[in-house]
């Protein structure tokens, strides 16, 4: 086989390699990802042992630190409404929270109410940057 | 106040006129259009030599076989040669 | 002076417009005058964004609280050394910081190109000038950090607590030089692409431009990381978050340039693939600063939502396009001049690299803007986490890291079985002891993934050293220096080689830290009362008593109450050492949380207390939100003592400040059980040492060479000049 023959045959296997892992990758990540949801949606779309990204404003009043660990509270939907979700909560939870801050937690359903994965919970920048906030 | 303002902002505005403009209101210097060539063979003499003398620790440290080292070696010092005639015809 | 501070920048951007057009007009008609005028317009923007930098610096400074921006982000309580810093905690400040650094290292640019490729210069002070006009225009039409309000507010906002580190000062100032010196080797290539002179010259001006983004870009993720490591839930020093990794995709290609920059010295090979690298790079940097700032992306960093969006993407979108016309219609310039010639070569060793850099680079890539992509595809956003990065990353990271032992090492053109035995030989027994021990000596054989990771780190440590060697005794050989000084003049002699050889080391310490303590870390959580203790991997830790202080503000964030616990930690009955975690609490101007809770009721951040050593990290922190859940209680009642309508105004303070004592003590008499985050994650210390080891290699690796040259180059001239009469 010539030098040019065989550089061409390097190129499509390498190209061909290339697309087949690319395929892969991007076939796993969307069996792997966890929808984004906000607690109305949740409420409605949650299907037990799926894991779900819920966004949502830590309600007042909600806020429990219970005696092994766990911490409660519940998240509304951050233009408000009635409706909110339980959510309990293990593992390191960030400074900024804190009732009415809007924060994200990984979540899965668990009898009527969900709990957290472990770790999950990223608390937004509060908002000093967005015109809601009065200083 | 109003007029400490303005005449701040004048000041700048006056800084960065003649700062920007100076190169315009000197006569124009020529430059041998040869010049720019000039440079790039200085760079590329530079850079040959790095890699003779590159070339030549690599194979001291194994990673060029004894006849590779001596055709690229040959090649490189060529390569120079030209170089540095170029250069000289340009003087 | 808010109106001066404005009109500089609009005289910033009249500059950028004049300097590009002053430019292109000089290089079209051949005038050096007017492209003299243009590179003075880099210096005059410097000049004038300084005066718009100083104006709102000294604001800050002074707490001028009529400017809104000080007002949002400052306060009277927040100590001077934040204050400076709090220029650049907001979305208009931190772009005047960006647009000031960016005209800092176009000067210096400028400055050092004032002899060189003059043909080129003139289009790249254009591009370095039109990214300036770009954010100039953003900060004179969108977001002007210059708006008043009148009349001015009394008090501020205050910097928010979490950004009250140190390392506020230096890693967002750090991480923009990095951002903005990106811009640099870009405009180099679209000017050579323009004038189609990708030659010898270009290559080595691009080449210290692009180290210099690397290290620059390094450094501020780096100081990142070790900011993140230290704050409660920002996922420890690297948690696979949108704006971490949009800084690192433009250090990975540009990684992978500076390797295949090589190739292209040496054997005029991958020319399309190295301009379309460091066009990809810069776009890839301009996409980091239009993510930490839009709020498209969930990320701890995101400043919020914001109207830059539109601005940005049309910018990231003619970047692209004219990245990608201007590769095309100059193919014929880039077109290789060799071909590789064995798999098993030099070469194809660091197209290899190149590949999996990439490879890598589009993992994070396609994970990062995931939300986007299913957004779009399926009509709901979904995030891939941590685990997922991990699962490509990690394959990807260990083939890099056994690379970059290869590399150096392995023969050009093709590698022969007698010389591979030659050269290899040591590594893989080096990486074979180092199997065993694991199973032996060193307790990490049941992660596979570290083990592979540990023998593949020990295979670069052997490949470089004995690189070092082979090189050393060639210097004693040819020269008269003493072994020592040899070794020194040796590397100063071949700073890029051996430069790169000491990072290819630091990188294999930095990733024997990252196994180490991500696989090994062990992390509990647990309520503590005084006099209680708990287990972390063989460490017993015992809260010995609580800490109260107020008003001192033992770290000089602002913080009026600071409560906290002394953690003893021993491990089989032997003091190991003594923690100190506290909760600070800050205040909250709005009045909102009552006259107590205005000295104590804002924010609340956890100082993590840590003992590093070269074995093991040992931390203890305090979770805050559940210590400012068990005083508030306290709070409220000292607010309905100060507002009892029998106590005057001024008296009113007074008497909180007695009550914030009360409640003090009331924590240290009374403790609550507190929840307490207890760690033990080895190695730590290696990835920060790591990185240092990189650092140093980069900057050997940079560091312009002297007049030793000189002297070579005059020893070379003779010899050429021989062969030069002799043919």
């Amino acid at each position: 086989m010539n030098p040019g023959r065989k550089r061409q045959m390097r190129l499509v296997v390498s190209l061909t390699l290339a697309v087949l892992l690319a395929a892969g990758l991007i076939y796993t990540s969307f069996s792997a990802a966890d929808e984004a949801l906000t607690p109305t949606q949740l409420l409605v779309r949650a299907k037990p042992g799926d894991d779900y990204e819920l966004t949502g404003t830590v309600v007042k009043g909600s806020v429990r630190h219970l005696a092994n660990g766990v911490l409660d509270f519940r998240l509304a939907d951050r233009a408000g409404g009635a409706r909110s979700v339980p959510v309990s909560y293990t593992g390191a939870v960030p400074d900024p929270f804190r009732v009415g801050r809007e924060l994200i937690v990984t979540v899965a359903k668990r009898g009527s109410g969900f709990v957290a994965v472990s770790g999950s919970m990223v608390t937004k920048c509060p908002s000093k940057y967005s015109p809601a906030k009065s200083a | 106040m109003v007029v400490l303002v303005i005449a701040l902002i004048a000041l700048l505005l006056a800084f960065l006129v003649w700062f920007v403009s100076a190169p315009l209101r000197k006569p124009a210097r020529l430059e041998p259009a040869a010049a720019g060539d000039r440079r790039a063979l200085e760079a590329a003499r530079a850079s040959k030599y790095a890699e003779i003398r590159d070339t030549e620790l690599d194979y001291r440290t194994g990673k060029l076989s004894e006849e590779d080292f001596r055709a690229l070696d040959r090649q490189l010092r060529a390569e120079a040669v030209e170089i540095l005639r170029s250069l000289d015809e340009l003087r | 002076m808010a109106v001066v501070g404005r009109a500089a920048l609009i005289l910033a951007l009249l500059t950028t417009l004049f300097g590009i057009g002053a430019s292109i007009y000089g290089a079209r008609r051949g005038r050096r005058e007017w492209v003299d005028a243009g590179r003075r317009s880099v210096y005059a923007l410097l000049a004038i964004l300084s005066v718009a930098f100083a104006i709102l610096e000294v604001a800050f400074i002074n707490n001028d609280f009529a400017y809104n921006t000080v007002a949002n982000n400052s306060s009277i309580t927040t100590p001077l050394f934040y204050r400076a810093a709090a220029m650049w905690g907001s979305q208009e400040g931190s772009l005047l910081l960006w647009v000031w650094l960016l005209s800092l290292w176009s000067s210096l640019a400028v400055f050092l190109t004032r002899n060189r490729m003059r043909e080129v210069v003139p289009y790249a002070v254009s591009v370095l000038l039109g990214f300036g006009a770009f954010f100039s225009s953003l900060l004179v039409f969108f977001v002007s950090p210059f708006a008043l309000t009148s009349p001015a507010p009394v008090n501020g906002a205050g910097l928010d607590p979490l950004l009250r580190n140190p390392s506020m000062m230096i890693h967002p100032p750090m991480l923009y030089s990095g951002y903005t010196f990106f811009t640099i080797p870009f405009a180099f290539a679209v000017g050579a692409l323009i004038t189609r002179r990708v030659d010898a010259e270009w290559i080595q001006v691009t080449r210290r431009f692009a180290l210099g983004s690397w290290l620059f870009l390094g450094l501020g993720i780096l100081l990142g990381a070790r900011w993140a490591y230290y704050e409660i839930g920002w996922g420890g020093y690297w948690g696979w978050d949108a704006v971490e990794n949009a800084a690192l995709m433009p250090w990975l290609i540009s990684t992978a340039f500076l390797h295949s920059v090589m190739i292209q010295e040496k054997r005029g090979m991958l020319k399309i693939w190295n301009a379309s690298l460091v066009l990809g790079a810069s776009t890839l940097a301009i996409v980091g600063t239009f993510l930490v700032r839009s709020g498209v992306l969930n990320s701890i960093h995101a400043f919020g939502a914001s109207t830059l969006g539109v601005p940005f993407v049309i910018l990231i979108t003619a970047m692209v396009t004219g990245s990608i016309y201007l590769v095309v219609s100059r193919r014929e310039v880039l077109r290789s001049e060799h071909q590789l010639d064995s798999l098993f070569s030099r070469e194809a060793a660091f197209m290899l690299n190149n590949v999996l850099l990439v490879g890598l680079t589009f993992v994070i890539f396609w994970g990062t803007f995931f939300p986007l992509i299913s957004g779009a595809l399926t009509g709901t956003e979904s995030e891939v986490g941590a685990p997922w990065f991990d699962r490509y990353t990690v394959p990807l990271a260990l083939m890099l890291v056994l690379l970059s032992g290869i590399g150096p090492v392995i023969p050009w053109r093709r590698a022969t079985l007698a010389n591979a035995r030659r050269n290899f030989t040591l590594p893989l027994l080096a990486a074979l002891a180092m199997l065993v021990a694991s199973f032996t000596l060193v307790p990490i054989s049941s992660s596979p993934a570290t083990v592979a990771l540990f023998c593949c780190a020990v295979f670069v440590f052997a490949a470089v050293g004995q690189e070092f060697w082979r090189g050393w005794r060639v210097r004693r050989a040819t020269s008269s220096d003493t072994p020592p000084v040899a070794l020194l003049s040796m590397v100063r002699r071949n700073r890029r080689r051996y430069g790169g050889y000491i990072v290819h080391v630091g990188v294999a310490v930095l990733f024997i830290g990252v196994a180490a303590s991500a696989t090994f870390q062990r992390s509990h959580y647990v309520q503590l009362k005084p006099g209680q203790s708990d287990v972390v991997a063989g460490y017993t830790m015992k809260v010995v008593r609580p800490t109260a202080a107020i008003v001192t503000d033992p770290t000089s964030t602002g913080a009026l109450l600071t409560l906290g616990a002394i953690v003893r930690v021993s491990r089989s009955g032997h003091y190991v050492t003594t923690l100190h975690p506290t909760a600070e609490f800050f205040p909250d101007p709005s009045g909102a949380e009552g006259p107590v809770g205005s000295l104590i009721g804002g924010d609340s951040v956890s100082e993590l207390s840590l003992d590093s050593s070269l074995r093991r990290d040992i931390s203890a922190a305090i979770d805050a939100p559940s210590v400012q859940q068990a005083i508030q209680g306290e709070i409220n009642r000292a607010n309905s003592l100060v507002n009892t309508d029998r106590v005057g105004p001024r008296k009113r303070l007074t008497l909180s400040y007695v009550l914030l004592a009360a409640i003090a003590h009331g924590y240290l008499t009374n403790t609550p059980a507190a929840q307490f985050k207890l760690t033990s994650s080895p190695l730590v210390m290696w990835l920060w040492i790591g990185a240092l080891i990189v650092f140093a290699g980069g900057l050997t690796a940079i560091w312009p060479t002297g007049g030793a040259t000189a002297r070579v180059r005059a020893r070379y001239f003779a010899r050429v000049a021989q062969e030069l009469g002799r043919a």
